[in-house]
């Protein structure tokens, strides 16, 4: 651990290479710590908070839940019937518990990236440690929230989730904050470690505010025959937002797929990317991303596709729309095959609403406010991201409640 | 369409066109490429692009000429188009049930089969990756869950294998039986199913000749749209002599 603090000290005031630069003194790091409790005796405007996160305080569908508020952990457990299959717990605790924790810590995440991972070294609040035992499928999914109720609290989690081989678990993470607090910075660290013949489905619902800045740092390894898929929905306004995730496809026909869903509004700024490294014999990648821009909302959709594989296949596909004249998206899909037989590709789109659409499902009698709704709707058509189904429909629920609401 | 006069981009694509199509009549309108018979579609419908100079659009003794275009279909008017555009996520069967609203499930297969359509098939994005014959059948389909008092099928027939067109001709048939509808046709193979009762031969954005459609359409395949244009010269030229005469 030491070689790992000096390095974090050297890094602390190293700008991330995208995003705004923020100034870290600006946020505290004090606030009193919250009691652990039950799931059940959280209060209720938190509790509300986190249902639009994907996180159901009656853990209902759900197999476990990591809550954590501020620097706390309120509550953790995995339910009776998945007890010896899953673990869930703090990072904390799960140092304590298991001398190998070392093995999985600022593995595929450098400690010394940005003055972020650095900080997240250094001022560490716990986050969640998730794990499949071996060949145990999880078949309802694992919910954690990480929750801000001070206002200005700068929170730095570090999770670390691991699909022991041949497991299969879903998880959803929620990320989100009290109603009054109105600026912040969160860094999230997230390390996953998907075994041989595991299958990881992973989704994330970040919902913040806007003067709140968010910065995780995420690396997945997948092994032998393992798949790794991550979803990001992100669609409320926030101030900055920057992550660049990558997915290491180590092993033989190991899978990693990035599916994203983006709504600028108002002024935020959103830079978000996925990375997939295909190095294994017959790995596979896949990134899609669906971004919206309203308002003075900016958004970077960027993509990486690395072939270092000859027998390595991956596209990338980004589709933006643009719903007023001073917002911005950027969409910037890159590929680099290092050997011949990479076989990689994308695609992007970006764009307005086409008027002959509108018009279109207006000479089917649409008006035409429902004609633009129909096309944004579909334009966030989750069926394409191959999700679990139920998962399908929270994710459709939250895309409908903001399309309903902003056309 | 009374005295209609239409700019495109400042081009001016119709001129002074004269056209009704009486109740439960059903007309054919012909015309050589780029004549502006799709522009007189979109103009009917009132799309945005197609500016109207001069002129009235009438339906049902209602004056359309500058409704938004959901009205107008509301009043019942129907179209199929030529080359509609690809609409990510928003499903055919969404399209097709909307103008189903009350009606039992079993409508909506039942009409899917009247076009030789599988029922999946109303799951899948509009237009999207449809080949040009599933196109045909995506629009007459709407148009047949529509269920308007007239219709606008612009070229039904181009791109549609012969045993799907004698699908499509027949269900337009039906359809059309007691309605009023405007076919538009290139090669008019699509006539050999649907009854039609007039023919009009629109070239360079004036309605060259109207008739009874079997003999338009027989002398039009004899002799080429060149027997329009001599018929165009002649009728410009009794009209000047016209003019000169009034004076």
């Amino acid at each position: 651990m030491q070689g790992k603090k000096e390095k974090a000290l050297k890094a602390r005031e190293k700008p991330a290479t995208l995003g705004p630069d923020l100034d870290i003194s600006g946020f505290t790091r004090d606030v009193k710590p919250w009691r652990y409790s039950s799931i059940h005796s959280l209060p209720m405007d938190i509790t509300k908070q986190s249902l639009n996160v994907g996180i159901r305080p009656d853990e209902k569908g759900r197999a476990g839940t990591y809550f954590q508020i501020d620097h706390s952990t309120v509550f953790r457990a995995t339910r009776k019937m998945f007890e010896g299959k899953a673990e869930v717990m703090s990072t904390e605790e799960a140092f304590e518990k298991y001398d190998w924790m070392d093995d999985y810590w600022w593995k595929v995440v450098a400690v010394d990236a940005d003055k972020y991972t650095a900080l997240a070294e250094m001022e560490w609040d716990k986050g969640y440690f998730i794990r499949a035992l071996e060949g145990q499928k999880i078949t309802l999914p694992l919910q954690a929230c990480l929750f801000i109720s001070k206002d200005n609290l700068n929170q730095n989690v570090h999770n670390v989730i691991i699909a022991e081989p041949n497991s299969e678990m879903q998880i959803i993470t929620g990320c989100t904050i009290h109603p009054n607090v109105t600026r912040g910075l969160h860094v999230g660290i997230s390390e996953f470690f998907v075994k041989e013949g595991a299958t990881l489905t992973f989704t994330m619902i970040h919902n913040w505010a806007q003067n709140f800045d968010v910065r995780p740092r995420t690396g997945a390894l997948i092994e032998d025959g393992a798949t790794f898929a991550n979803n990001y929905v992100c669609l409320k306004p926030v101030k900055s937002l920057q992550m660049y995730p990558v997915a290491y496809c180590k092993g033989t026909n190991s899978r990693a797929r990035f599916n994203s869903i983006l709504y600028g509004a108002e002024n935020s700024y959103l830079d978000v990317g996925s990375k997939v490294v295909l190095q294994g014999a017959g790995s596979r990648g896949e990134v899609i991303a669906r971004a919206i821009a309203s308002d003075n909302s900016k958004i970077y959709a960027r993509g990486l596709l690395i072939g270092e594989h000859e027998d390595s296949k991956a596209h990338l596909e980004c589709r933006g729309l643009l719903l007023s004249d001073s917002s911005l998206i950027h969409a910037i899909p890159e590929l680099i095959a290092k050997v011949e037989g990479a076989e990689l590709s994308h695609e992007a789109a970006v764009g307005k609403i086409a008027e002959d659409q509108i018009q279109y499902l207006m000479a089917r009698g649409f008006s035409e406010s429902e004609a633009e709704s129909l096309i944004v709707r579909g334009f966030m058509d989750v069926s394409i991201f191959d999700l679990p189904s139920q998962l399908q429909e929270e994710i459709k629920k939250m895309v409908d409640i903001t399309t309903v609401r902003v056309l | 369409m009374e005295d209609l006069s239409v700019e495109i981009s400042c081009k001016r694509i119709l001129n002074h066109v004269d056209l009704a199509v009486p109740n439960g009549e059903v007309h054919v309108l012909l015309g050589p490429n780029g004549s502006g018979k799709t522009s007189l579609i979109q103009t009917i419908l009132g799309f945005s692009n197609c500016k109207v100079i001069s002129g009235k659009i009438w339906f049902d003794g209602v004056d359309i000429t500058n409704m938004p275009i959901n009205e107008r279909v509301k009043l019942g008017i129907g179209i199929a188009f030529q080359n509609p555009p690809a609409i990510r996520g928003v499903k055919l069967g969404h399209v097709v049930r909307s103008f189903l609203e009350g009606k039992d499930r079993a409508t909506d297969i039942r009409l899917a089969r009247a076009v030789n359509f599988p029922i999946k098939f109303l799951d899948r994005d509009l237009n999207l990756g449809f080949s040009g014959g599933e196109i045909k059948r995506s629009e007459i389909l709407q148009v047949l869950a529509q269920r308007p008092k007239f219709a606008v099928l612009d070229e039904p027939d181009s791109g549609v294998d012969v045993e799907n067109l004698e699908v499509i001709g027949k269900a337009i048939n039906n359809f059309l039986e007691g309605r009023s509808g405007l076919i538009v046709t290139h090669l008019g193979h699509i006539l050999n199913y649907v009854k039609t009762d007039v023919a009009h031969v629109l070239i360079g954005g004036t309605i060259a000749c109207s008739g009874k459609s079997t003999k338009v359409l027989s002398q039009i395949l004899k002799e080429g749209y060149k027997w329009c244009e001599r018929c165009l010269k002649e009728k410009r030229v009794e009209e000047c002599k016209e003019k000169k005469r009034k004076r």
